[in-house]
């Protein structure tokens, strides 16, 4: 849920201290060659001070103050590309160290032997894949794993910010649990999953550190792009020496070393790679886990959404709605019978037949103890449910079992005619029918409804206009699955769905290119799960569907998806965006630097220098520094992601291209300009 | 007499714009097998060369279909390369030229070849007629028909799916000479035939002047040498002089035919383009981000020109005629500046080198930017597509999806290659003009000192480079020197080029196509447009801008304070 969100602040002052450290840390030209245009700016940077060391000893005939202060705002753009990383990991490490913490200091008991409880005391940090463990009331579970004997209440608090406890147990769909979670009451054996450093939380660890991050497809593509730019510009630069020596003079290497770390990429160099961790970081504050990063770069790439009617688009529950009496039988007397037969029926269903009939018809609630009633619970064999008093035999019950139940007694019995119409009408509807039977009389039928969840079709709409489509699975006829899809606003259903039909539903969209998102938590959801593109298991789901999916939600919460899909869209446009504003900065560093660069050979060359930059050393050094602050100043933008709002591409694209195309054109002429009145004003130069 | 220029413009874009459907679905229908009119005269002789050559014209994967055209290309080289070495030996040699030396016959067969049709020489001295038909024009054919070839080839990698293969190497070529080059070149030669070019095959008239000396006056089958050179982007003149010379382009109309025909084959292949992808609208896009790229080069430079040289202006009125043909005019040869340049042509009219200093510069940045403005027949599409491929991926992650261009992923593979591919250019100009400016033979080459020198360098290695192969004059590029460092720079800008383009081509066919929706990016409205010609401005001009403004943008500059070189 969106109000459970933990967030941390931009600028944490344990995590800034951390990042501080860590950018010159990372300065290491080992760790550093991971980014490209980094290492290359590193590099020249250690020249420009070599430089500078040579021009204190007059070796070279140049002003050690410009070159000093140039070196100076060199080192602060690789610290500061470096600052962005860490403060991205940092960021990334605190939000999964608070779900860690537990699990470092848990002690597990290891069985010994698998019959008897015979344990031994071991460090959770070295469970193994198989270890059998132990964990009785107020315990707390060692390692993720499945439960293989016992019944237990868990708290999953720590986890999921859930505090209801949950009931797992051995074999069915409950039986996977979480490590960090806690056992209330009884006790279970867990078998064990993951090795060390392979559980959900470490493969998570390792997503949000720079060092060891895997990089995702797209932002290879993106450093390939990169790389190419940059040798190009080292190039060009390069080669603007032997054509300064052609027209007879030589340019200074400062000079020429301030336009290539300026003009190659180095705000989407500097960033790419704290963009990347903050996208798996925003998931994780919606309480999601991917297993790579890739999968949430596909996240942003799903074409089709496939979704559970049950749980994700409806409410789990059908509401009663209505009493449709047949002719000669009140409202009043059917919403009677009705009420009578469900108070003591505790189903979700039966409750909200009581309350029903108490709302719209004002008959309280009464005591069935008091009635001296006795109740008559649903069984599969008589699929009715009912009461016993005074003689009065009241059932309510599918309308096929009713009918054959009365016909049990009067072999003739012909249902009305006038009840098929109702019954028809209402799975029409999407609804259930629940046919009320009092003394072998039918009275009429309950329309119980599936409530569709209130926002839902607004949340259609969005993925709609995001050029996303939704299919609802259902295991429902196709007769009432249409009506709810016409009314959640799906925009396609599988009715009558079995787990082998979801399979091949996935099969064939992707056979037409497309990208498929879906939720599961059963272990019949596994195939399905690693089939599509962006697999998603509840956290409550079982062991297998965890295992074949690629994120996990902690919250359980199937409409999550749509959350995950807008998550993996920002994450692509933050990157698209900061790259198309770095390449558009371009345009006004030569403005800068190329007129100041040949104002001895060429001072005609002035003309270019249309923002009239004070000098031309001044010129060069606030091209430098607005290079460097940039990318500081981006950061926020960075870590929190582009805001997004769904649109088409092309509404997207358009707005985007004027932000960051025409944006990234504009903003340096004013930036640099600003900052080199104030190196002039503090006189700097 | 300005409202009237600018008429003429809009008018050859309007003949342009018109052509281009007509042309570009019989294209089509060529390369994809269907009837066409000339199928009853043309499928024999199609059968008579693959009978005669034994060719294999199974479908080929992209490496088959590359292979198939190196070794075509590279046996093309060396043909040309003995022709030239040996034509004391072979006939129609009246004026009993000498064999061609080594390094500019070097130069000849790689500039030919790769459609470049650079000249160090001076042709009416030089060459041949048995060289000027057997080899040069042979070759005028067969390197146009093999930038078509590429060019369909790529876009089939757009227009199938999951699939391995982009067609035949042999097959596409021998179609797009018998279909396209051969008929339209005919026609063309004839009606320029009607317009007064020579087209025979008679020795040079020896003829005493008027002062007593004797005056060669070479003649020769030029109508025909002249349809191919414009009709397939080659450029390289009969003559000297090229198109000023008034036997390769006698009178305006041939001016203005000539200037369609360049633009002709390259505006309509977007058509097919279009066509093979199954959305014309794909075509007019990239037709459209062509267009404004050259009405802006061609406004800049004519109005350049027209409105003359601000030091002489008090005493001459009329614009800048330096270097230029009277019977064009300014905005004849301003306007066959751009064409020729935008479309690697590299047929002059007029000389570049007297241009004013920015008003040489647009042809110079038309060849900068890889010779994409309608471009080289085939080589001006796919070099665009590159440059789509590229501002898909930069801009198209931010509508929030992986970028797609025609409903292929485009991913690290094909990124890396399109990055290669559009960088070489860059590359290679500015390596071989550092060379040039540092070693002591290149600096012999200009014939004029300061940026107005270092910008004949430059021009000469671009136009190399780029394979459009116009000069700007004013350089003496027959030494062995230039011979060499351009020879090399025409390899590279065309077959190094070529590689990883078909290779990104190869990566592009196996994927599958994306059904688009509206998440997915539209390549067909105005948005795309713009952002393709800002990322060809921005990745693929701003590199220049260094280079340029040490040369005609501080040339113009000092002009404005009265100082030339």
């Amino acid at each position: 849920m969106a109000d459970k969100t933990k967030k941390t602040t931009i600028f944490d002052p344990v995590i800034l201290k951390d990042a501080v450290i860590n950018s010159f840390v990372k300065l290491n030209p080992k760790t550093l060659c991971r980014s490209p245009v980094m290492f290359v700016v590193e590099i020249v940077t250690v020249l420009t001070t070599i430089l500078l060391f040579l021009s204190i000893a007059k070796v070279i005939d140049e002003n050690p103050f410009f070159i000093g202060q140039i070196s100076l705002w060199l080192w602060f753009t690789v610290l500061f590309a470096n600052f962005s990383e860490a403060m991205a990991e940092g960021r990334g490490k605190a939000q999964a160290n608070s779900l860690r913490q537990t699990k470092v200091e848990t002690i597990a008991k290891l069985l010994t032997n698998e019959k008897s409880t015979d344990h031994k005391l071991i460090p959770a940090t070295e469970l193994k894949r198989d270890d059998l463990v132990l964990v009785e009331t107020g315990g707390i579970i060692p390692g993720d794993g499945e439960i293989i004997e016992g019944v237990a209440l868990i708290d999953e608090s720590a986890i999921t910010g859930e505090s209801a406890a949950v009931l797992k147990q051995s074999g069915g769909d409950k039986s996977s649990v979480t490590a960090g979670t806690c056992v209330i009451s009884d006790w279970i054996k867990v078998k064990i999953t993951s090795n060390p450093g392979e559980s959900f939380l470490d493969q998570m660890i390792a997503l949000v550190e720079g060092a060891k991050r895997q990089k995702t497809p797209n932002e290879i593509a993106l450093s390939i792009l990169l790389v190419g730019m940059t040798i190009v510009f080292l190039i060009a630069t390069a080669t603007i020496e032997m054509f300064a020596i052609y027209a007879g003079t030589t340019i200074s290497i400062t000079s020429l070393i301030a336009l290539l770390v300026t003009i190659i990429p180095t705000t989407i160099g500097g960033l790419l790679s704290a963009i990347g961790i903050a996208g798996i970081d925003r998931l994780v504050q919606h309480n999601v886990l991917a297993m790579s990063g890739s999968a949430v770069e596909a996240a942003g790439d799903v074409d089709t959404l496939l979704l559970d009617k049950t749980g994700t688009i409806t409410f789990g529950n059908r509401m009663a709605s209505d009493f449709i009496p047949l002719a000669g039988i009140s409202e009043m007397e059917l919403a009677d019978a009705a009420q009578l037969s469900s108070l003591s029926d505790e189903t979700p269903e039966g409750r909200s037949i009581v309350v029903l009939a108490k709302n719209k018809y004002g008959l309280n609630e009464r005591n069935i103890a008091q009635l001296k009633a006795e109740f008559i619970p649903f069984t599969a064999q008589t699929r009715m449910s009912g009461v016993l008093f005074e003689n009065n035999e009241i059932y309510k019950g599918a309308t096929d079992a009713v009918i054959d139940f009365i016909k049990r007694g009067n072999k003739s019995f012909e249902p009305p005619k006038e009840l098929n119409l109702i019954v028809e009408q209402i799975s029409m509807n999407g609804s259930t029918p629940l046919t009320v039977v009092k003394n072998k009389k039918l009275l009429g039928v309950i329309n119980l409804k599936d409530i569709v969840k209130g926002d839902i079709r607004e949340r259609f709409d969005e993925l709609r206009r995001m050029g996303i489509r939704t299919i609802m699975i259902t295991g429902d006829n196709p007769l009432t699955a249409a009506a709810i899809a016409k009314e959640a606003g799906v925009d396609d259903f599988l009715a009558g769905a079995k787990p082998q039909d979801k399979m091949n539903l996935i099969r064939t969209e992707q056979a037409k290119g497309k990208l498929l998102a879906m939720t599961g938590d059963g272990t019949n959801d596994a195939p399905a799960l690693a089939q599509s593109d962006v697999g998603v298991a509840m956290n409550s789901g079982t062991q297998a569907a965890k295992e074949a999916a690629n994120m996990i939600d902690l919250d359980s919460n199937p409409t999550k998806l749509i959350e995950i899909v807008k998550i993996g869209k920002q994450l692509l446009i933050t990157r698209g965006a900061l790259t198309t504003f770095s390449i558009a900065n371009d345009v006004s560093k030569y403005f800068a630097i190329i007129p100041a660069m040949f104002c001895t050979t060429y001072p005609e060359l002035r003309a270019l220098n249309i923002m009239h930059l004070e000098t031309s050393h001044s010129a060069i050094l606030s091209a430098v520094i607005f290079n460097a602050l940039i990318i500081i100043a981006l950061l926020p933008i960075s870590l929190r992601g582009v805001k997004y709002k769904p649109a088409s591409a092309a509404i997207i694209l358009r707005h985007n291209i004027f932000v960051y195309g025409i944006g990234g054109i504009i903003v340096p002429f004013i930036g640099m300009k600003i900052i080199d009145i104030i190196v002039n004003f503090l006189n700097l130069v | 007499m300005i409202l009237a220029d600018i008429f003429q413009i809009f008018i050859y874009c309007l003949i342009i714009l018109v052509l281009t459907k007509p042309l570009g679905s019989y294209l089509t229908k060529v390369f994809n097998r269907e009837n066409t009119f000339l199928d009853p005269i043309l499928c024999p002789v199609e059968k008579l060369i693959y009978k005669l050559s034994a060719a294999n014209t199974e479908e080929q994967d992209w490496i088959q279909y590359t292979k198939s055209m190196l070794l075509f290309n590279f046996i093309g080289i060396i043909f040309l390369y003995l022709i030239l070495r040996l034509q004391n030996f072979l006939p129609f040699n009246y004026e009993h030229l000498s064999p061609i030396s080594p390094d500019l016959a070097f130069n000849i067969a790689v500039s030919f070849t790769s459609n470049t049709n650079w000249q160090s020489y001076i042709p009416e001295t030089t060459t041949s007629y048995f060289t000027e038909i057997l080899g040069l024009t042979v070759q005028n054919f067969l390197s146009a028909a093999t930038g078509i070839v590429l060019a369909i080839a790529f876009m089939r990698a757009f227009a199938r799916e999951s699939s391995n293969t982009i067609g035949n190497f042999w097959g596409d070529l021998v179609r797009s000479v018998l279909w396209i080059l051969l008929p339209l070149s005919l026609v063309l030669s004839i009606v320029f035939v009607f317009e007064g070019m020579p087209q025979n095959f008679n020795p040079p008239v020896h003829v005493q002047t008027l002062e007593g000396k004797t005056q060669i006056i070479p003649q020769g089958p030029v109508a025909s040498r002249e349809s191919i050179k414009a009709l397939g982007t080659n450029g390289g003149g009969f003559f000297n002089a090229n198109s000023a010379h008034s036997y390769e382009n006698p009178t305006p109309l041939t001016n203005f035919l000539q200037m369609l025909a360049i633009f002709l084959i390259g505006a309509a292949l977007t058509n097919t383009f279009g066509r093979m992808v199954k959305d014309q609208r794909q075509g007019w896009v990239l037709l459209s981000a062509m267009f404004i790229l050259f009405l802006g080069g061609a406004l800049i430079t004519y109005f350049q020109e027209i409105s003359g040289n601000p030091l002489i202006k008090s005493f001459i009125t009329g614009g800048n005629m330096e270097g230029k043909e009277v019977r064009f005019g300014i905005i004849g040869s301003a306007l066959y500046s751009i064409v020729t340049t935008a479309a690697s042509c590299g047929a002059v009219n007029s000389m570049h080198d007297s241009f004013l200093p920015l008003g040489g510069v647009m042809p110079l940045i038309n060849i900068m930017l890889g010779e994409i403005i309608i471009g080289g027949v085939g080589s001006g599409l796919y070099g665009m597509l590159l440059f789509a491929i590229m501002a898909v991926f930069i801009s198209g992650l931010m509508v929030g999806r992986t970028p797609e261009y025609l409903g292929k992923k485009i991913e690290a593979k094909e990124i890396k290659m399109t990055v290669l591919a559009v960088l070489i250019l860059p590359i290679c100009v500015h390596c071989f003009t550092a060379l040039s400016c540092i070693s002591s033979y290149g600096v012999k080459g200009p014939l004029n000192i300061g940026p107005h020198g270092f910008a004949e360098i430059i021009y000469a290695i671009s136009s190399a480079s780029a394979n459009n192969g116009s000069s700007f004059a004013g350089i003496n590029a027959n030494t062995s020197f230039y011979n060499l460092i351009t020879g090399l720079a025409m390899l590279i800008g065309r077959f190094l080029i070529i590689i990883p383009t078909m290779a990104t081509a190869g990566s592009l066919v196996r994927k599958k196509i994306i059904p688009s929706s509206p998440g997915t990016l539209p390549t067909t409205n105005l948005t795309f447009v713009s952002l393709l010609i800002l990322v060809i401005i921005t990745v693929g001009g701003l590199v220049y801008f260094p280079a340029l403004s040490l040369g005609p943008i501080v040339e113009h500059f000092l002009m404005l304070k009265g100082i030339t070189f």
